[in-house]
């Protein structure tokens, strides 16, 4: 069969239109690059195909990142979130976290609306069926109906629609997502060029009807007043927000589930891939966990014009007589009707241990995976290596070096070098404890992280580096005037010191060293410290938080600078580890199943001993 | 391995020798001269030149040790690194206080090999050099790695493993409240945290006072003199015994047959074991008397395997070879004065092997150092590690973990944020792991699936 070549060659094709999609297109595109996404359905730009919500703990960090880089996951649920809360208050900077209901479909119409306008970005509707590969570089890509787009650099971007196969109860058919065709041929060719394609599961609960929930039988949970935005660029949201709501499952639940499981695709073997643990299916947790009585769900509206109810938690692959008497045992969902039934789904995925650190992959030049295709599961983690990918990608187009982010830059290190250093098994989430300088990474921060690196390939705009710029120079500035001003004992108010246990100080203090007890906060000092009304309150937060924490970060600190070097040791790709004396045979076979592109990640790969690390690095020193 | 902190080791074979040397490499080295050393001259020492001083406790101000000190500025130095080298009196006690007073200044322990490593890093020594280096990590941490699994059956790594799990879990109980916040994780798990946290700091408490690691050589190490009936095992001990440099003492045991002899290898004491049944099985039936030698095996430090040159490596010998897999033993060939008829299995290549003569003596001497060597600072005879290196290793690790458990408890009585708890709990962690195996946050992960119902 002959194939079609199109007429226009481009700098960067994306495969898939999800959120790994969408940001690898826009960031290759506004870094000059002539981009083409491809997608199998154009409606589908952006879904949410699960839950519909954006950030909570690590994903809220992941999308500050990626906003404090210059992309758009950050901005587009402050336009269009009907929901926003931050979560972890109470436990410190580092680990609080926003979250967002959104409006679902709003969510993707603006995020389609937003490519739409975007200059050298051309929208395709076309399943790709196959790579151009010539002598290990990619080429293009070919779709289903014999067209054949040619470009310098490809992502793939699949989602869960490699060879998707949807499970409700012990039916099962193919399918990318409920509504949507799979897609089909690529993993096969993925497979022949040398690529360990491996099995993943995942599922979605329900759509509840909403006018057939008493929500007076449920707790209801709203928003934080005023919603903190996301997106750095974002002055303010004054939308008016609406409430999810609070309920549980109970006994009786739990013996219709276990009543089911004779026909759960699950239990009887149907289903190989393997499912998340943080995100078990109703089934899995009545199962594991037999003692609990109940669990929880939050039901989250799908949009402010859709009675759609999203209840979290509570996904299966159970029938779907089994999911209507589940679901209508539960308190306030007795009369409750379905209006997209539950699911499970398997895909294939590629072995993320199988890329560069610049999600480059190691056997094909040119090509990079972002999302679900790296075995990742949530929607902040896909656009996040989707920004990776798409900023790599358009890096290699210019001829520049690719931008890594270290552990201590962002999760969005954390997470690549984890999946490119040691692969993984089950879908892959981020959590905060993966994060070794958890300290370092906060949200709030996140600007200071990344902004610089944004703007220097070129996606953060000037005016909002200008802001940036300023910013960070009136945090310097106010860290300056806190450690130069000085509370004398002879002047002080008297109130302010007994209040703080202060009576009778000898030595003056300056706010600083006041600011860094913990029972004294920057909206206190304000009673003593007339200039403080004056300084923007994101400003204050951001110097409160490195005084007070002043001595933990200096040890994180100190923890990267020792690993530093062994981070920035790049190991050749042609070292022979079975030529170094020295290594056992057990290190050997890791580093040559593993290769690792420095000795940072050999150091943390498991089973390579600090011993052959050193080994290692007077291997890497004796070549020269 | 990280390469630019200082570090610090004894350099001189540990035991009795006349003078020991401590030396510390690294960029902190002259602050450490002008901490803890007292000397004649003011200000700070003078590059490459001898001085006379004291060694002081940096927290207590006592003097430690009438001390030479040299200060060898980079990059005139072994390593081209600054290095201090504190020359105290020998003996074990005396060196290891030196050390501890370097180490309180914030210094690391240096690894095996690492001068060595430092000195080829910075250009000082070829590749060649180097190579000879490789070979002694590699030896040492892998042999130290076989010692962690051979004493995994023992009381010491049980232990370690408990504390270990008890902080993991406190750690995992942490964790799920920072990254789980909107599932409903038990209240009831916070008192837990504290208990576990307790727990662990109660067992690194136990550990550390029973674990002087000066134990080695102020009480001596347990050797069992191992051998098929006729061998020369009691001609051996009657040899060790009486050998004239040795101070023999006797000592009663506490039990039937154990009267603990007493040998002094260069310092190092030997505490032979069952002396008693040794020479009473030499006349009993072969069987019984072997089966008797193997119940002992395990309480001792090191076995001194006795084969009989004269005779060829028989079904007896095997069935004790095979008792020996993962102790530490020295091969002996007593009777080496006459034909050898005896081949050693292959499985035996490796093992350090002395050839005797409990008849002439011929070979003593050599058994004397190999003993000597298989347990202190210097040169590995077989495939392990020596004692007192890891025990040391050990004591500074779970140190480090007792501080940090208690600055962690300290936090969560002033209630510390979680975040803040965590990182000592981690740092807690990480030092128990230098022995036991690092904590991966996989680990502490799977922990919180377990316990938790957690997901949506």
């Amino acid at each position: 069969m002959g194939l079609i070549d199109y007429e226009k060659q481009y700098d960067v094709i994306v495969v898939g239109a999800g959120h790994a999609g969408c940001e690898a297109a826009l960031a290759a595109a506004r870094m000059g690059c002539e981009s083409l996404l491809l997608t199998i359905n154009l409606d589908a730009i952006a879904l949410m195909s699960c839950n519909p919500a954006i950030g909570g703990l690590a994903k809220g960090h992941l999308v500050r990142e990626i906003d404090a880089l210059g992309g758009e996951m950050g901005k587009n649920i402050d336009a269009t979130g009907i929901q926003f809360r931050i979560l972890n208050t109470r436990k410190g900077p580092a680990v609080r976290a926003s979250r967002a209901q959104a409006d679902k479909q709003l969510y993707r119409l603006r995020m389609k609306h937003v490519m739409e306008q975007q200059d050298r970005l051309s929208l395709k509707q076309a399943e790709v069926t196959g790579l151009v590969v010539e002598e290990d570089r990619v080429r293009g890509v070919v779709t289903k109906v014999g067209v054949r787009f040619l470009a310098e650099t490809v992502i793939l971007t699949t989602g869960t629609f490699m060879r998707g196969l949807i499970h409700v109860g012990l039916t099962h058919y193919p399918g990318g997502r409920a509504g949507d065709l799979p897609s089909v041929g690529l993993s096969d060719q993925l497979q022949e060029i040398g690529f360990t394609v491996g099995r993943l599961k995942t599922g979605t609960p329900a759509r509840l009807d909403g006018r057939t929930i008493d929500f007076s039988r449920l707790e209801p949970q709203y928003g934080d007043d005023p919603p903190v935005p996301f997106s750095f660029s974002t002055e303010a949201i004054d939308r008016p927000q609406i409430p999810c709501y609070i309920a549980y499952t109970n006994e009786r639940s739990h013996e219709i589930i276990r009543s089911g499981l004779d026909r759960s695709p699950l239990y009887s073997g149907v289903i190989e891939g393997i499912g998340p643990r943080y995100c078990p299916s109703i089934e899995d947790k009545v199962m594991r966990f037999p003692d609990k009585d109940r669990h929880q769900t939050f039901l989250e509206p799908e949009g402010r014009d859709t009675v759609e109810y999203y209840p979290s938690g509570l996904s299966t692959s159970l029938p779907v007589d089994i999911q209507y008497r589940f679901y209508r045992s539960i308190q306030g969902l007795e009369n409750v009707e379905i209006m997209r039934p539950a699911y499970a789904i398997e895909y294939d995925y590629v072995d993320p241990i199988q890329l560069h650190a610049s999600l480059e992959t190691k056997l094909i030049r040119n090509l990079y995976h972002a999302g679900q295709i790296n075995g990742t599961s949530g929607y902040e983690e896909a656009a996040g290596q989707g920004l990776m990918a798409g900023i790599n990608a358009a890096l290699r187009v210019g001829g520049r070096e690719p931008l890594v982010l270290g552990r201590s830059d962002a999760y969005l290190g954390v997470m690549i070098d984890d999946l490119v250093t040691l692969g993984t098994r089950e879908p892959y989430r981020m959590f905060t404890s993966r994060a070794e300088y958890r300290l370092l990474l906060r949200e709030d921060n996140a600007d200071l992280r990344l902004r610089e690196q944004g703007h220097g390939v070129g996606l953060v705009r000037e005016e909002e580096y200008g802001r940036f710029v300023e910013k960070r120079q009136r945090i310097g500035a106010e860290l300056e005037r806190l450690r130069g001003t000085k509370l004398l004992p002879s002047e002080a108010d008297p109130d302010f010191l007994s209040a703080f246990g202060m009576t009778g100080l000898q030595n003056a203090l300056t706010f600083e060293q006041l600011l860094r007890r913990p029972d004294i906060t920057y909206e206190e000092l304000r009673r003593i410290d007339s200039l403080a009304a004056d300084v923007p309150p994101a400003v204050q937060e951001q110097v409160e938080i490195q005084i007070k924490y002043q001595g933990y970060i200096e040890r994180q600190l100190d923890q990267v600078e020792r690993s530093r070097k062994l981070e920035g040791t790049r190991i050749p790709a042609d070292l022979e580890y079975a030529a170094i004396p020295g290594l056992s045979a057990e290190v050997r076979e890791k580093l040559e199943k593993f290769r690792p592109d420095t000795l940072g990640q050999a150091s943390r790969i498991q089973g390579v001993t600090p011993a052959a690390v050193g080994i290692l690095s007077l291997a890497i020193k004796a070549r020269g | 391995m990280y390469t630019e902190d200082t570090i610090a080791a004894i350099s001189t074979p540990v035991g009795e020798g006349g003078i020991g040397i401590i030396r510390v490499s690294g960029p902190a080295s002259g602050a450490i001269a002008r901490r803890i050393v007292r000397h004649a001259m003011n200000g700070d020492l003078e590059s490459h030149r001898f001085c006379y001083g004291s060694v002081i406790d940096p927290s207590t101000g006592d003097t430690v040790d009438e001390v030479m000190v040299v200060l060898m500025r980079a990059p005139r130095s072994f390593t081209r690194e600054d290095v201090l080298e504190i020359q105290c009196h020998g003996g074990y006690l005396v060196t290891r206080r030196v050390l501890d007073a370097v180490l309180a200044c914030g210094v690391r322990l240096a690894e095996p090999g690492e001068f060595t490593l430092r000195a080829f890093l910075n250009g000082r020594i070829d590749l060649v050099q180097a190579e000879a280096v490789i070979d002694v990590i590699r030896s040492k941490t892998e042999a130290a790695l076989s010692l962690a699994q051979h004493q995994r059956e023992g009381r010491l790594s049980e232990r370690l493993g408990t504390v270990r799990d008890g902080l993991r879990h406190a750690l995992a109980l942490v964790e799920a409240f920072i990254d789980f916040p909107e599932d409903d994780v038990d209240p009831a798990a916070q008192a837990e945290i504290e208990a576990k946290s307790r727990q662990a700091l109660g067992l690194i408490r136990e550990l550390l006072s029973g674990f002087d690691e000066g134990r080695v050589l102020r009480e001596g190490v347990s050797v069992l003199i191992a051998g098929k009936p006729n061998v020369g095992k009691s001609s051996l001990l009657n040899t060790l015994l009486q050998e004239k440099r040795s101070i023999v003492t006797s000592v009663p045991g506490t039990t039937r047959d154990i009267i603990e002899e007493v040998v002094n290898v260069k310092g190092l004491p030997l505490r032979m074991l069952d002396t008693a049944g040794i020479r009473e099985t030499e006349d009993i039936v072969e069987r019984e008397g072997v089966r008797l030698t193997l119940e002992k095996i395990p309480q001792a430090d090191l076995v001194l395997f006795v084969l009989d040159g004269g005779r060829p490596f028989d079904d007896d010998d095997r069935m004790l070879l095979d008792a020996l897999e993962g102790k530490r033993f020295i091969v002996v060939v007593n009777k080496s004065d006459l034909v050898l008829h005896l081949e050693l299995p292959a499985s035996l290549a490796g093992v350090t092997q002395v050839a005797i003569s409990t008849a002439t003596g011929e070979g003593i001497v050599d058994l004397r150092e190999a003993v000597f060597q298989a347990f202190i600072h210097g040169v590995a005879i077989d495939s392990r590690e020596y004692v007192a290196l890891s025990q040391s290793r050990h004591w500074d690790a779970l140190a480090k973990a007792q501080e940090c458990i208690q600055t962690f408890l300290a936090n969560l009585a002033a209630s510390q944020t979680l975040e803040l708890l965590a990182v000592d709990l981690k740092d807690a962690l990480h030092a128990v792991g230098e022995v036991t195996g690092e904590t991966t946050p996989d680990d502490v992960l799977d922990l919180i699936f377990q316990r938790f119902c957690i997901g949506k």
